[in-house]
């Protein structure tokens, strides 16, 4: 078997940036984007494949990279398919804001071979989304699925947030039961979480942090587990299956893209910020966007080899986050150790205060587990 | 070498209240007397350790001796003893009086006098020390010297109207304090033939010379070869080395004779054999009796100190161990908590004390310390008819079997602007103080007079007298007694567990006040767990306050960033670095901020 890898391209534009959003992104003219696709074709052509090994999954990432001009997009997909070797069923997404799409883009994605898209819905209330800084409204999300429906996208992912400013319960539960309607395969649900550095930082943690309305108030903790605890047992009866800590899907639709991260398989990222994991390695491009257009070679944020210890640590970690967890039998395979002359310890306590099971070789969180994952996550460092 | 001219030494220290300019007048006596080009003058020539120069405040006497050709064409030997600003160290500066024959008293031109003024005056008075007052600090635009010179004659009683009026830090007017020196201040007596009688004011380790010892020789001599003892410890040793300071460095000479101000070596090992106020003497031909006034120092405050990091309990005590060879009014022994583990109770003059020591192990040794709050002795009365002393609350025996308590008072001494004086004694009376009287220095000046428990002023009390005074207020303390109190233990439970660092002792009426402050504390000090964790102050078993911390619901990272598994792993790693710095007192964790927090109480 020749090996898969995992490509990722971040494009970092947007109309707008949403007010609580502090991944690396921009809005820029014309000519910036202009440069930064030519950076961005050189990285890709100049990468070197140290071995034979096929493409089973792409993610185009953001960023929105629907607010750029379709050519780009375009461009970007033949060089990749000129690089690489792409399997033919391999899992390629997008990323979309509904208030950037429109029925040439989407044609041209598909003439891409792009077969799932990936839309930032985050709510299905207006007011809502105009708190939040998003650029869409309730109507342009409904335009996109049928839109991209229509062009033949069949396999949609929808992001939703929870807790949002002024948000209840019902609200929320509103949200969800609008995006069920959608009937789309995938539902990533996620809540609020107020980043340093965002304009929310400065409004919820600034220095007149006690002077926030009613209308922006946040849920309190209470209310914020409500809401989770809800999204699954709703998608539940709705036939989508949680199959990570934020993510649902129907039968045979999880994320191919998203599991390679859980599960410690390879990827490459292209473009600024954009992170790897390619032959043991972890790397990351600068978060610089002008640095990422003008230096050649791309300087690196951080550039390390893992460790036998990083990657049993990353296997806890991250394998934790699916919730069918971890197989002790596959990591005395990779390791050559049993996972309890590592763990014994940690696993025990764990299992004692009810926040992870062990069973039939699988060791996963229970719902309290997932309440606190942080928390027993941090105690598998080693 | 022919000996000493008696008439022609000078010994005398400089009192003052802190700020006043005592080592700034030092170092231009130090100038203009020549031993120093100005290029050799650092500021500040005598305060040599880093922490007193921040500081701005002098810890250990120190000594210099310097020529002065005076307008009488003859040359004087000037032994300048500088004395310690402190009230912690108020036996200290006794004994360095006690060397000297005169005092140059500083009074700021613009505060005129000040609490720690007069009873740096009263102490020299009581050495019968001729008194030489020097306006200081006419430079600042407020100076007022004629109201502050006609203070000094009505409040103090001094003949003050030739007092030199100078700028220590222009330098104006200095030789007119030079010429007051020789001329006013008597020269010293005492029989060079004598048997040997010198009294110790300081002593100092030095890790090649061994204990250096700070003596002013009353009567007799001694060189290298005396074999001498010390009347009070006992010690004994043979002189190694005598001689004189210079600015900064050691100057060895034949002899020390009497009416001399120098230093002795010899092999001793332990600055506790020297202590201040001891008499040295000739062991062959000893003295009939002492010099008087020796007392052993007590330490008046207590704390438990403990290394962060536990692993670094011996470095601790190898720290405590390097201070005390210069330090013999640091206490230290060896103490357990459950909460903090292996630590040790430390002794102190007084808060000021302790907080220079406890900065010096951050500093110097590089420590990381969890402090307990500082406690006095308490005197704890049995009903068995046993009496003992207790410094850490955890000994404290169960009430039932306490008759009484004593704790100690001290009298106190504050000096205030008039308008504050209603906020002062407010202060006063919250913290227990008896009011003694009250005497109007001028129209606008009060000296409040109050008896006060120490424990209600080793906390805060300084800065809460600066707080409601703006600054203006100044105090001094001396200890005074013991006296039968109504004092209770304080046990702080967290999840139902008595944390013993941080129980404390406290007087029956402030118990609730206090109890529930440190609950609050601990609240917002102690991060929320798995579970929720009850907060509570109790007296024996009864419960007087109480806060939850709550549960933790939620500690869940939903996004996942991409593929940048770096970044949720830093995450991760600062989570568990937090943890490290936890104590864990039954199945709680608590952070050492914690346990520092308590300590601040009063801030609000």
């Amino acid at each position: 078997m020749s090996d898969k890898l995992g490509l990722y391209v971040h494009i970092p534009f947007c109309i707008r940036k949403c007010l609580y959003c502090d991944f690396v992104s921009v809005s820029a003219n014309k000519d910036y984007i202009d440069k930064y696709f030519k950076s961005l074709y050189e990285e890709i052509k100049c990468f070197k494949v140290n071995k034979s090994c096929s493409v089973d999954t792409i993610y185009i990432g953001g960023g929105t990279p629907s607010s750029v001009d379709e050519k780009y997009i375009k461009e970007l997909f033949e060089i990749i398919y000129l690089k690489f070797d792409v399997d033919d069923d391999a899992e390629i997404t997008i990323e979309m804001n509904p208030g950037t799409v429109s029925m040439e883009k989407l044609k041209v994605y598909k003439e891409c071979k792009i077969n799932r898209i990936s839309i930032g819905a985050q709510s299905m209330c207006d007011e809502e989304l105009r708190k939040i800084g998003r650029i869409h409204t309730v109507k342009d999300l409904y335009e996109c699925v049928r839109m991209a429906r229509s062009v033949g996208f069949d396999n949609i992912n929808i992001d939703l947030m929870s807790a949002l400013p002024g948000q209840s319960l019902d609200d929320y539960k509103d949200n969800l039961y609008k995006i069920i309607e959608l009937r789309p395969k995938h539902i990533s649900s996620y809540s609020l979480i107020i980043e340093e550095g965002t304009p929310f930082y400065e409004m919820y943690e600034g220095k007149n942090r006690d002077e926030i309305s009613e209308q922006y108030r946040l849920a309190d903790e209470d209310e914020e587990r409500a809401m989770y605890k809800l999204t699954r047992e709703v998608l539940a009866g709705n036939g989508y299956e949680r199959y990570e800590i934020s993510n649902y899907c129907m039968k045979g639709f999880a994320s191919r893209h998203n599991s390679r991260y859980w599960q410690g398989m390879e990827y490459v990222g292209f473009g600024a910020a954009a992170a790897s994991y390619y032959e043991g390695r972890r790397f990351k491009n600068t978060l610089d966007i002008d640095k990422y257009i003008s230096s050649n070679p791309i300087p690196k944020d951080e550039d390390y080899i893992l460790t036998k210890e990083d990657k049993m640590e990353e296997y806890m970690f991250l394998g934790m986050r699916m919730i069918k967890g971890v197989s002790a039998s596959l990591f005395r395979e990779t390791f050559g150790l049993d996972i309890m002359d590592v763990y014994k310890e940690v696993i025990e306590r764990n299992v004692a205060r009810g926040l992870i099971e062990y069973k039939n070789d699988c060791i996963y969180l229970t719902q309290e587990g997932i309440d606190v994952s942080n928390l027993v996550f941090s105690e598998f460092l080693l | 070498m022919s000996k000493v001219d008696q008439s022609k030494i000078r010994n005398f220290c400089i009192i003052a209240h802190i700020d006043h300019g005592k080592s700034t007048l030092a170092d231009r006596i130090i100038e203009k007397t020549g031993l120093l080009t100005s290029r050799e003058m650092q500021a500040q020539v005598l305060d040599n350790m880093d922490l007193e120069r921040e500081r701005g405040i002098t810890i250990k006497a120190q000594t210099v001796r310097t020529v002065y050709k005076a307008k009488d064409g003859q040359e004087y030997i000037f032994n300048l003893i500088d004395t310690p600003g402190h009230v912690d160290f108020n036996y200290e500066v006794s004994r360095s009086l006690a060397a000297c024959e005169g005092a140059i008293l500083i009074v700021d031109a613009a505060q005129g006098i000040e609490a720690q003024t007069l009873a740096n005056v009263y102490l020299a008075l009581d050495h019968d020390l001729e008194i030489m007052p020097v306006i200081n600090k006419i430079d600042l635009p407020s100076a007022e010297p004629d109201r502050v010179i006609n203070e000094i004659e009505d409040v103090i009683g001094l003949e003050a109207q030739d007092a030199p009026r100078i700028s220590a830090k222009l330098g104006t007017n200095i030789e007119e304090v030079l010429e007051q020196i020789v001329n006013k201040i008597p020269a010293p007596v005492g029989d060079c033939d004598a048997p040997l009688k010198g009294l110790i004011f300081d002593s100092l380790y030095d890790a090649y010379k061994g204990v250096i010892i700070f003596c002013r020789i009353m009567e007799g001599t001694v060189k290298k070869g005396t074999k001498m003892k010390m009347m009070a410890t006992g010690a004994s040793a043979d002189v190694v080395e005598v001689g004189i300071f210079g600015a900064g460095q050691f100057i060895p000479c034949d002899e020390l004779s009497a009416g001399m101000v120098g230093y002795i070596t010899a092999s001793l090992k332990n600055v506790a054999d020297t202590r201040v106020g001891d008499t040295v003497t000739d062991a062959e031909n000893p003295c009939d009796e002492p010099l008087p006034g020796y007392k052993k120092v007590n330490s008046m405050v207590y704390c438990g100190m403990y290394p962060a990091d536990g692993a670094k309990y011996p470095d601790l005590r190898d720290a405590l161990e390097k201070l005390q060879l210069n330090d013999a009014a640091l206490g230290f022994e060896p103490e357990t908590s459950a909460a903090l583990g292996f630590g040790f109770r430390c002794g102190f003059l007084g808060l000021l004390h302790l907080e220079i020591i406890q900065e010096r192990l951050e500093r110097e040794y590089n420590l990381d310390l969890v402090t307990t709050a500082p406690g006095v002795i308490y005197k704890v009365f049995k009903t068995d008819g046993t009496e003992f002393e207790v410094t850490n609350p955890s000994n404290l025996p169960d009430p039932s079997e306490i008759e009484h308590m004593e704790e100690p008072i001290v009298a106190a001494e504050i000096m205030v602007t008039t308008e504050y004086v209603g906020a002062i004694m407010k202060l006063c009376q919250e913290r227990r103080g008896v009011y003694l009287g009250m005497e109007y220095i001028e129209t606008t000046r009060a000296l409040l007079k109050y008896e006060l428990p120490l424990n209600e002023i080793i906390y805060d009390f300084f800065d809460a007298l600066k707080s409601r005074s703006r600054g203006y207020a100044s105090f001094d303390y001396e200890l005074k007694e013991y006296r039968k109190s109504d004092l209770v233990k304080l046990d702080i439970l967290i999840n139902k567990e008595e944390v013993d660092a941080l129980s404390f002792i406290v007087h029956a009426s402030t118990a609730y006040e206090r109890g529930r402050k440190m609950c609050e504390k601990l609240k917002e000090e102690i991060p929320r767990q798995l579970f929720e964790i009850p907060i509570q102050a109790a007296i024996g078993s009864k419960v007087i306050a109480r806060e939850t911390v709550k549960a933790m619901r939620k500690d869940v990272l939903a996004k996942c960033y991409g593929g940048d598994i770096s970044r949720k792993k830093k995450l991760l790693e600062k989570q568990k670095e937090g943890k490290k710095r936890m104590r864990q007192v039954g199945n709680v964790e608590i952070p050492q901020s914690a346990f520092m927090s308590v300590l601040k109480l009063d801030d609000e």
